[in-house]
C-alpha cells in the first residue's frame, strides 16, 4: 500500500517499504549522502542524510529511516545544512586529507561535498593522526590517511564480491578498515582482487598503483547493474 | 586620500600562491592605481608595516619564525587573507606533522645530507611541532582555497575587498583547486 507523507512541503507517494532517501530521490529532492551507494545496503554512518521530522526532536538519518503515512520532513534546513558543515569539517579534521596532493583529487565526493557546502575552512582542530599506507597488493594501494570510514568497501567486498576480506578494526578516530586479520593487504588469502572496492571508494584512499595526482576516477556503473542482475532484493 | 595598503606574505609554502598572484599579469598595473603594495617577497622592505589594509598570508605556520610574524600581521592589519591551501589548511606542510621534530631535522640534516651533517640552530627559525594553518593562531577574515587558488580568483579577492565586499568563493575555488 502507498504512503502519503510530505517533504519540505511538498506532497509525495511512497511506497511502503521505501526508505525516506528513497522516496525523496523518487520526488527529485536531493538529499546529500557519502556512505550511500545504489547497489549496497543501508548503514547511517556518515549522517549526512539527517533530517528533520515533525514531531521529533532528534534528527532522523533518511537512508535508514522507513516512510510513515502522514509524515511531515524536512531535510534542507538550516539546523541540517550546520550539522552537515560540521559533519564534513570533522571527517576532513580527523585524517590527513591534502586534497592538492591526493590521487582523488577532482573526483573525490568528499571534496565536492565541502565546496558544495560552502566549506572554506575547517574549524575545528586538525587530528593528524598516525596513519600508514599499504602498498603490499599487487595493483591497489590503501591510504589511510584519506579514509572516511563509510564501509563502501566493507560492504561491497561482503555483498557484492562475497569474499568479505575488509573489515573494520577498533574505536572511535583509531578505527580502521583492515584486510583479513589485520595483515598486509598483499598477504590477504581471501582478496579475489577484484578492484570492487577501489571502484566504490568516495575518496583516495583506495586507488589503483600507478595513479598520481588527479588520475584516480572511480568506475561505479557497474553495481547497480550486478545488483539488478543478480535480483537481489534491497 | 592615501590607497589602500596591500601586503603580501610567504610563511611555509612553496611560492605558487605568489606566483599565481603574478600570473595577474597586466592586472597588476590595474591593481598599482588602486592599492600601496608595501611589504612581500616582491617588496624590498624588512619590516612589516604599521596599518596596513589586506594581507595575502601564503603558507602554513611552521616555525618560531612564522608564529611571531603572523602575531604581529594580526595586530598591524585589517582585512587578513588566507591565500591558498597551506594557509588554510597547513597542507602539504603538515605531511611532516606525523614526525616528532628531531625526527624530521634528523632526515633533512643528517640522513640525507652528504656534508656538514648538523642540524642548524642558528639563523633557521625553529620548527613547531607541527605546521597548521594560520587560523589556528590568528583570527583570519577571508579563506581562498585552492592550490594555488588561479589569478582570477585572487584577482576577485582583491578587487571585491577593495570595494568593501565580502568575496564569495563557494563556486570559483576548493581545496586542491
Amino acid at each position: 500500500m502507498a504512503k502519503t507523507l510530505t517533504i519540505n512541503g511538498q506532497h509525495v507517494s511512497a511506497e511502503d517499504d521505501q526508505t525516506l532517501l528513497e522516496a525523496a530521490l523518487d520526488a527529485g529532492i536531493k538529499i546529500p549522502t557519502l556512505c550511500r551507494l545504489e547497489g549496497l545496503s543501508e548503514v547511517g554512518a556518515c549522517r549526512l542524510c539527517l533530517v528533520e521530522i515533525a514531531g521529533s526532536a532528534k534528527l532522523q538519518p533518511a537512508c535508514v529511516t522507513k516512510v510513515v503515512e502522514g509524515m511531515e520532513v524536512q531535510t534542507d534546513t538550516e539546523r541540517l545544512r550546520k550539522y552537515r558543515l560540521m559533519i564534513l569539517e570533522l571527517l576532513f579534521a580527523e585524517r590527513n586529507h591534502i586534497c592538492a596532493v591526493c590521487v582523488a583529487n577532482g573526483h573525490c565526493e568528499l571534496q565536492t561535498l565541502a565546496q558544495q557546502h560552502g566549506m572554506s575552512h575547517v574549524r575545528f582542530s586538525y587530528l593528524y593522526p598516525q596513519a600508514d599506507v599499504d602498498a603490499s597488493h599487487d595493483r591497489f594501494v590503501i591510504d589511510h590517511n584519506r579514509c572516511i570510514l563509510c564501509t563502501r568497501c566493507v560492504r561491497v567486498c561482503d555483498e557484492i564480491e562475497g569474499a568479505h576480506t575488509w573489515d573494520v578494526m577498533g574505536r572511535g578516530t583509531n578505527s580502521r578498515v583492515i584486510t583479513d586479520l589485520n595483515e598486509p593487504w598483499g598477504d590477504s588469502q581471501t582478496c579475489t582482487s577484484c578492484g570492487k572496492c577501489v571502484q566504490v571508494c568516495p575518496t583516495g584512499a583506495l586507488f589503483e598503483k600507478g595513479k598520481s595526482v588527479a588520475e584516480m576516477a572511480k568506475r561505479r556503473e557497474f553495481l547497480p547493474y550486478l545488483t539488478l542482475m543478480r535480483q537481489q532484493p534491497r | 586620500m592615501s590607497k589602500p595598503k596591500l601586503a603580501t606574505v610567504w610563511l611555509d609554502g612553496c611560492s605558487g600562491c605568489h606566483m599565481s598572484a603574478l600570473d595577474m599579469d597586466e592586472r597588476w598595473i590595474e591593481l598599482a592605481s588602486l592599492v600601496d603594495l608595501v611589504y612581500g617577497p616582491l617588496v624590498d622592505t624588512k619590516e612589516f608595516p604599521e596599518n596596513v589594509d589586506i594581507v595575502l598570508v601564503e603558507g602554513a605556520v611552521s616555525s618560531e619564525e612564522d608564529l611571531e610574524k603572523i602575531q604581529k600581521i594580526r595586530k598591524q592589519t585589517k582585512t587578513l587573507v588566507s591565500l591558498g591551501d597551506c594557509a588554510v589548511t597547513s597542507n602539504v606542510p603538515s605531511m611532516r606533522n606525523r614526525f616528532p621534530v628531531p625526527v624530521v631535522e634528523n632526515r633533512s640534516y643528517r640522513e640525507t645530507a652528504q656534508l656538514n651533517q648538523q642540524v642548524p640552530r642558528e639563523v633557521v627559525p625553529r620548527l613547531l611541532p607541527k605546521a597548521r594553518p594560520v587560523h589556528e593562531f590568528v583570527k583570519v577574515d577571508v579563506f581562498v582555497p585552492g592550490c594555488p587558488p588561479s589569478a582570477d580568483t585572487i584577482y576577485y579577492v582583491l578587487t571585491e575587498l577593495l570595494a568593501g565586499r565580502m568575496p564569495d568563493l563557494t563556486n570559483l575555488t576548493r581545496f586542491g583547486a
